[in-house]
């Protein structure tokens, strides 16, 4: 069997544009920095987030490799603290909120949609380079002071003078908060608005189903975030005594402002992954998602009841004794539509067509990964615990767990899954499997360790330890390193595939989507030569035949090896 | 209840350690139950379904209502089971008995502070076993947060109200406390002990620990060293830490920021100790409080002939 | 293949009527302009929420100083704060009729009706221009200027009067942005309306634009019994 199995339609290229698809159509710089083609818009996104997170991950690894011995190893406490902050603001703000809606939403939602573009493809535009702006305003921040307050911000730390960057971190988190306030909007009125013919609710991929949820919480959670940045900017620059218990402020009013916002950011994190994963399971498994509705819906309640659960972050802040009850418990309760959600895309798998590829090792990861990341945050959920492990590696274990181990292992599933859609090529699946296999040994041991760590009593955000936690330590810093250099192995190989990888045809998993049966690969640049009308749902491999055929028009015609028929009721010209 | 430490515990030194041990226990080996066995069953139907063709359909499999609605019930059972344990536990955590002692804590960038009912103000914490204690806290700056992983208790640290903490220690020994809440550049140098010890020996460092007078002024210097906070920055076996290391300090060359040099002599010493900013070593950065101010004579002389030891 | 998805050959490109205002990823301009008015509402809501979070730190202020709050309000001029309500009920009225002539083709009173918003808006600029400027004169400031002399304002000084003014000038200042904003929207559809860029059958940006300004008119409502009634 071939690499990815049969490619018995290679459809590089239609008769629409005479051969010429999204990439190759108009070659100039200018088309590319002023598309309004949300495919191109995507990778404009995933080539800046790439660099985002490389950035983000290089300073990680100082990070680790300053914890690898008690004292100093490489630098001193104030460069530390810095590192950490900007690892984790770089992360959260300019990597993770937009990482998955911003390249695969992008891509792959109007094509799942069978539609030409996103609703505002202008807008599009703009909240890329507003993506953009706010990422120099970071870097700026690094350039004109020092910013070591965490990524969190907490006053009166952050409204204190020597922290003069702290301004320009607030604007750059406000500036680049809008693109995602308007890839949400997009994102909604795509979904209500542009759907095909034929393609109800029920029969949307849940993919799709996801990204709705997640914009949502985008367009509800951001703005609070905005004002959150803008009354401590006000907080710094004019003293307005809101925060500040020096000017008649209350710190602990930030942090419900903060966290407010905070929280369902998480649940933008992983709700798009949780997209994922779904429709991976689903293809690869060859089988209907087990529970469709259980999990379209558990989409929409994760992202409902995210905004009801910030106060789990401050159960020792000084809240009251009830706050930190209720919070408690609506805490436990969004792990149960999370949980469903794992037994469903297991019982998937149950009596499927299980197909080991790059993307399915990646959905395995995740299960094993983002299973262990909901239980330990089941665990500092639980008042009387997190009251030993908040502020300890036990929390900084279990994020990772679910933000790393959970969106990135679906990042990674999902780019490869798409890639040879958005590149028409394929990757080397020997190397994708081998850097699967090591990011999976890398993260754990990296971040398994920081668990027993933090159980063990071990601040976060320490520069210093006492030498009893050194070997555990040890054991995080040699983990991180084989997770860094399994990240620069994928980095690779997909650099050298989308260069001379070998050409894939329009459908070489086999999938039943419409991105995947009606277009070609890679697609024109309105996406469809026809817009298609939908008759079944997103996962009915039983009732198609020719699963991997198609010349991506969707008409069903099964089209020999290299060989392209153009269709009869197709213009040859604009 | 004392317990020794454990793969993911520390020791537990409180009263209350063992509770909060029993649920984390309990939460994790649920958790890895339920974890193994979603892994065993990825892995196995991974295995025992994987795709023989590349053109085969597999029959779609009929959903089963029981399945659904046990995985919902289930896991909202055992969660309420928890949220249930949990809630008491933590209304045990939260209110102190009425008899408490109550000692004041303050924090600030970056020591502890210990008042006693006597009127005695420690760096260090010292406490009498088996009496539940009640710390009221405060801070003098930003944020901080009062942790001893040994009895399994924290509470941040506020600057514009009180907030406490309360706890029954349960055997004698000493402790470390860890500040956990970012609280600037020698954040995780905000250390300090409790010491836990039986009622005679506590009411005997309350009596005595202001009065020092018998001891040499070596000793009296490394107390103070520990003591003070000074350990949280300075080594003394040559490590570099936020402040420079003790070792071979004494009578070596000193070069400062400004490009001037000095030697470091008694009256550098002093002056350091007393005015810290006023001369900044190159490649350090002007962090030291100037709390020290209040140390008389007697402690300064103890301080600087530790010094000269190293 | 019947059960596949089949194609329907529907292109814009080579539809015989195509509206020039018809952006090609549509298949309608009843498509374009029903996404369109969702988009904006979607924004609306944000902005909801980004004033909200302003309303939260006033309403959790308010309950702590209760006795603060209520002498601080009163050095605000209730009468000024009214007719600036005035002025924006009548702005929502010019602008929302200027929505009812378009749809009847009506450019000229559309641009009047647009004209006249911009009008009222500045005159509330205006009014809140020498609202500012007499706290200024007295020394009320945000923040940590705040330092009131003069008669009736030596009574602000007690603690936490200073935070009642930072929230003032935050959510009135924030509020004042939006009104400029939407003022230089305004200006320029009505000069796109005197080029006649629309008629009934296109008139988005009017619509939309008319949206976000009853939003501003709407977050003025609450701000003024909030801030200068009670």
């Amino acid at each position: 069997m071939s690499e990815t199995g049969q490619q018995t339609g290679t459809a590089v290229g239609q008769a629409h544009h005479g051969g010429l698809n999204y990439l190759n159509h108009d070659r100039t710089l200018k088309s590319w920095l002023l598309t309004r083609d949300h495919k191109r818009i995507g990778i404009l996104y995933g080539l800046t987030l790439t660099v985002a997170f490389f950035v983000a991950g290089f300073l990680a690894l100082l990070v680790r490799t300053e914890l690898i011995a008690p004292g100093q190893t490489i630098v001193g406490p104030d460069a530390y603290n810095q590192l950490f902050s900007m690892h984790g603001i770089m992360m959260v703000f300019l990597f993770l909120v937009p990482s998955i809606p911003a390249i695969l939403g992008n891509f792959v939602l109007p094509m799942q949609l069978g539609a030409k573009d996103v609703a505002f493809p202008r807008l599009n535009l703009a909240s890329y380079y507003v993506y953009l702006f706010g990422g120099v305003f970071v870097v700026t921040a690094l350039l004109v002071g020092r910013v070591d307050t965490g990524w969190t911000f907490y006053t009166p730390y952050s409204s204190n003078p020597g922290n003069d960057a702290v301004i320009f971190m607030t604007t750059a988190v406000f500036i680049a908060g809008f693109a995602s306030i308007f890839t949400g909007i997009n994102f909604i009125v795509t979904i209500h608005k542009m759907r095909a013919p034929g393609l109800t609710w029920n029969r949307l991929p849940l993919f799709v189903w996801a990204i709705y949820a997640v914009s949502i919480v985008q367009v509800l959670a951001t703005p609070v975030l905005g004002i959150t940045m803008a009354l401590l900017f006000l907080e710094r620059t004019l003293q307005i005594g809101i925060f500040d218990p020096a000017l008649g402020g209350d710190p602990i009013l930030f942090q419900h402002f903060f966290w407010f916002y905070s929280h369902p950011a998480v649940y933008i994190m992983i709700l798009p992954a949780f997209g994922i994963i779904s429709d991976l399971v689903a293809t690869f498994s060859r089988q209907r998602i087990y529970g469709y509705r259980a999990i379209a819906l558990s989409s929409v309640a994760i992202a409902m009841l995210g905004f009801l659960v910030w106060g789990h972050h401050m159960f020792v802040s000084g809240q009251s004794a009830i706050s930190s009850i209720i919070f408690s418990l609506i805490t436990y309760l969004i792990g149960i539509p999370t949980a469903i959600k794992i037994f469903n895309w297991i019982a998937t798998m149950y009596k499927g067509s299980i197909w080991l590829q790059t993307p399915m090792l990646y959905v395995l990861n995740f299960l094993f990964m983002f299973t262990i990341g909901g239980f330990t945050g089941i665990m500092v959920g639980v008042l009387a615990v997190d009251v030993h492990l908040h502020d300890t590696y036990y929390v900084v274990g279990h994020f990772h767990y679910v933000m790393m181990g959970g969106t990135v292992m679906a990042l990674l599933g999902g780019l490869h899954y798409w890639w040879p859609k958005i590149t028409g090529k394929l990757y080397n699946e020997l190397w994708g499997k081998i850097a699967a296999v090591t990011v999976f040994i890398g993260f754990n041991m990296t971040f398994f360790s920081q668990l027993v760590l933090g159980s063990k009593g071990m601040p976060r955000r320490y520069w210093d330890y006492l030498p009893e936690y050194q070997p555990l330590h040890v054991v995080s810093t040699i983990g991180s390193y084989i997770l860094g250099a399994s990240l620069v192995i994928v980095l690779v190989y997909m650099v050298v595939s989308a260069i001379r990888g070998k050409r894939a045809s329009a459908n070489p998993w086999g999938a039943v989507t419409l991105e995947w049966t009606n277009t070609t690969s890679p697609p024109d640049p309105h996406n469809f030569v026809r817009m298609p009308i939908v008759t079944r749902g997103p996962y009915d491999f039983h009732l198609v035949r020719g699963l991997f055929d198609g010349n991506g028009h969707g008409d069903g015609e099964r089209v020999p090896e290299a060989h392209v028929r153009p269709s009869p009721s197709t213009k040859e010209t604009e | 209840m004392p317990t020794d430490g454990s793969f993911w515990m520390p020791e537990g030194a409180s009263t209350l350690a063992s509770t909060v041990d029993d649920l984390f226990y309990f939460v994790t080996w649920v958790s890895s139950i339920l974890f193994i066995g979603v892994v065993a069953a990825m892995a196995y139907f991974a295995l025992k379904y994987r795709r023989r063709t590349a053109e085969e359909v597999p029959v779609p499999v009929e959903e089963s209502k029981l399945l659904e609605v046990s995985w919902i019930v289930i896991p909202t059972i055992l969660v309420l089971i928890t949220f249930n344990w949990g809630f008491r536990a933590f209304m045990q955590l939260s209110v102190a008995p009425p008899d408490s002692y109550e000692i004041v804590v303050r924090a600030k960038q970056w020591l502890w502070e210990f008042e006693y009912p006597t009127g005695l103000v420690s760096n260090e914490l010292h406490v009498p076993v088996d009496r539940p204690i009640r710390l009221k806290m405060s801070s003098e700056d930003v944020l901080h947060s009062f942790f001893i992983p040994a009895f399994r208790v924290k509470q941040d640290v506020l600057p514009n109200r009180y907030t406490s903490l309360w706890f029954e220690a349960t055997r004698e020994g000493e402790f470390d406390i860890y500040c956990t809440e970012y609280c600037g550049t020698a954040h995780s140098g905000m250390l300090a002990k409790v010491y836990a010890q039986n009622q005679g020996a506590f009411e005997e460092w309350l009596r005595s620990a202001g009065g020092t007078e018998d001891m040499p002024l070596p000793e009296l210097g490394q107390t103070l060293y520990r003591q003070l906070g000074c350990a949280g920055c300075h080594t003394v076996d040559g490590t570099r830490m936020v402040g420079p290391s003790f070792q071979d300090l004494f009578e070596s060359e000193r070069t400062f920021e400004s490009g001037e040099s000095a030697v470091a002599d008694e009256n550098y010493l002093r002056e350091s100790i007393l005015e810290p900013n006023a001369r900044i070593v190159a490649g350090y950065q002007p962090l030291m409080p100037p709390a020290y101010g209040t140390l008389d004579e007697r402690q300064l002389s103890a301080l600087i002939e530790f010094i000269k030891q190293q | 293949m019947a059960t596949e998805t089949g194609t329907v050959a529907l292109d814009t490109h080579h539809a015989p009527h195509h509206p020039p205002h018809l952006q090609h990823h549509f298949i309608s301009s009843e498509q374009q302009f029903e996404a369109s008015k969702l988009g904006m509402w979607l924004f609306l809501i944000t902005e909801i929420l980004l004033f909200s979070g302003m309303f939260v730190a006033y309403a959790v202020y308010r309950i702590w100083h209760p006795e603060v709050y209520q002498i601080a309000s009163t050095a605000l001029n209730p009468w000024l704060g009214g007719l600036n309500t005035l002025v924006l009920l009548a702005s929502s009225l010019t602008v929302a009729l200027s929505i009812h002539f378009i749809q009847k083709d009506d450019q000229r009173k559309m641009v009047i009706g647009l004209i006249l918003t911009v009008l009222l808006a500045a005159t509330f600029m205006v009014i809140k221009y020498f609202e500012y400027t007499s706290k200024f004169e007295h020394g009320v400031f945000p923040g940590g200027a705040f330092n009131p002399h003069g008669a009736e304002y030596e009574v602000l000084n007690v603690p936490y009067a200073a935070q009642f003014f930072s929230i003032y000038f935050v959510m009135t200042g924030i509020h004042g942005v939006h009104v400029l904003v939407g003022m230089v929207l305004l200006g320029w559809l009505a000069s796109r309306g005197i080029r006649g860029h629309f008629s009934s059958a296109y008139y988005t940006p009017v619509e939309l634009t008319g949206l976000y300004w009853h939003l501003v008119d709407i977050i003025w409502i609450f701000l003024f019994p909030l801030l200068y009634l009670i």
